[in-house]
């Protein structure tokens, strides 16, 4: 039987006041229509407890836009989970905030698009910043733990100095560095984001520089740009093993891109409990451990410590996702990755960003 | 750290006992630790007020085998986790 989830991301919603060209979600949003309600919701986190799960992480879109979401807190802190509000930033009042503490938040991750004004709000295609630098104030006044969360692309990544100087003015805990991983929106914008080897390569020692000088004070998480790297990341620290998405919609999801994976047979929690898709469905054990994997992953040495990379990324690149990842200087299919770099991060014209798309 | 370093739980971080995997846990941002019975018990004496020798001393009166140098490991990894913070 595979071990416990610690944990579960709930995404209430697709729906988000940002438009930020390198989101995850995937293409076809779910509708306001089509989500989980609050009893169901209420369910799922029962579930999510029995099973192991103590991290609750409140996501989206933006989970603001759920008018429930003082019950979901509460009822996930009820069960003993630590809650997370991962958010915008934007709809977050210092009343709204007060409830939501008050209920059982422990921790907010705020995403922030870029160190000023103007690039910020360029990324996301709406006035955003401003309202991000207020959040951030009235998570650290509350006393909650603030992560600041940047994803990073060709066009932020050379202000690295400056994104770490504003979450420690801004009174992060930690910082997570997240170079962007290209599924749903980002993947169509790829050409659009990738960086260039020379950025990164001036971005990785300011990095670095400030994890040493920041230990203790503020925790700098730094997410790799795996197409330019030797080895993969290690996803979700191997498939089914420590954590499962809920969507919008109650599909229930080993990682939160997986329904990339066209094959893959994907249960809801409308149609099944949870523990038996955690242990017994054919999604979620469909990757799991190491006997799914073939050569290279087979027989290589760092086959628990990246796990074979990511399985999503396989499937769009290869189009099978048993495959090794493609960005692993073992795999066969290497060339393809180098081919996108050679092609995407030196664009004779420069691509537009393509936003993702309104509410619906 | 020293003797008279007094460690206790960062805020933000919490000690809970999960009934599932019948453990002691701390839970943080982004993170999860599951205790030993050991680590619980030193966790659980990280109030601010008790030093690193007062815990060692009495992990020694409560556990059999447990050497100053491993509660000061433990107390070490916790800072590092960002779990626990040091004063003195």
């Amino acid at each position: 039987m595979a071990e416990a989830p610690f944990g579960l991301l709930a995404e209430l919603t697709h729906r988000c006041p940002l438009r930020c060209g390198y989101c995850s979600n995937p293409l076809e949003l779910v509708r306001r229509r089509d989500e989980l309600d609050t009893g169901q919701w209420f369910s799922v986190f029962d579930q999510a407890r029995a099973l192991g799960v103590l991290q609750v992480h409140l996501s989206g879109g933006e989970p603001l836009g759920r008018k429930d979401l003082p019950e979901l807190v509460g009822h996930a802190a009820g069960l003993g989970c630590y809650v997370n509000l991962v958010t915008s930033g934007l709809g977050l009042t210092e009343e709204r905030l007060a409830d939501l503490v008050s209920r059982g938040v422990d921790h907010v991750q705020l995403s922030v698009q870029d160190a000023d004004r103007a690039g910020a709000d360029r990324i996301a295609g709406v006035r955003a910043h401003d309202h991000k630098l207020v959040a951030a104030d009235l998570v650290t006044a509350i006393g909650v733990p603030l992560t600041v969360n940047v994803v990073l692309h060709r066009r932020n990544l050379d202000n690295v100095a400056g994104l770490i100087a504003l979450a420690e003015r801004m009174g992060a805990q930690r910082l997570e560095l997240a170079n962007t991983q290209y599924y749903g929106w980002a993947l169509r914008n790829r050409a659009a984001l990738l960086p260039t080897a020379e950025q990164l390569a001036a971005a990785n020692p300011v990095v670095a520089a400030a994890q040493d000088r920041l230990r203790g004070t503020m925790e700098i998480v730094y997410v790799i740009a795996d197409y330019h790297e030797a080895h993969p990341k290690p996803c979700m620290h191997g498939w089914g093993a420590r954590q499962l998405t809920v969507a919008p919609d109650g599909k229930v999801l080993p990682c939160p891109a997986a329904t990339v994976i066209a094959d893959l047979e994907v249960d809801n929690v409308r149609d099944k409990a949870l523990a038996d898709i955690w242990h017994d469905s054919r999604s979620f054990n469909a990757y799991r451990g190491t006997d799914w994997m073939r050569d290279p992953c087979r027989g290589c040495a760092r086959r628990e410590v990246d796990f074979g990379g990511c399985r999503c990324q396989a499937f769009q690149l290869t189009e099978d996702a048993a495959n090794t990842d493609p960005v692993c200087s073992l795999s066969p299919d290497r060339g393809t990755v180098d081919l996108i770099l050679a092609a995407e991060t030196r664009p004779v014209v420069e691509p537009a960003l393509v936003m993702r798309q309104a509410d619906r | 750290m020293t003797p008279e370093s007094v460690p206790r739980i960062r805020p933000g971080a919490r000690v809970s006992y999960d009934q599932v995997r019948e453990s002691a846990v701390v839970l943080f941002p982004e993170g999860v630790l599951v205790l030993n019975e050991t680590a619980a018990a030193v966790v659980d004496l990280c109030d601010g007020r008790a030093t690193i020798g007062d815990i060692t001393r009495r992990l020694a009166d409560d556990f059999s085998g447990v050497e100053p140098r491993d509660v000061v490991e433990l107390v070490e990894r916790l800072v590092a986790r960002g779990v626990v913070v040091l004063d003195g």
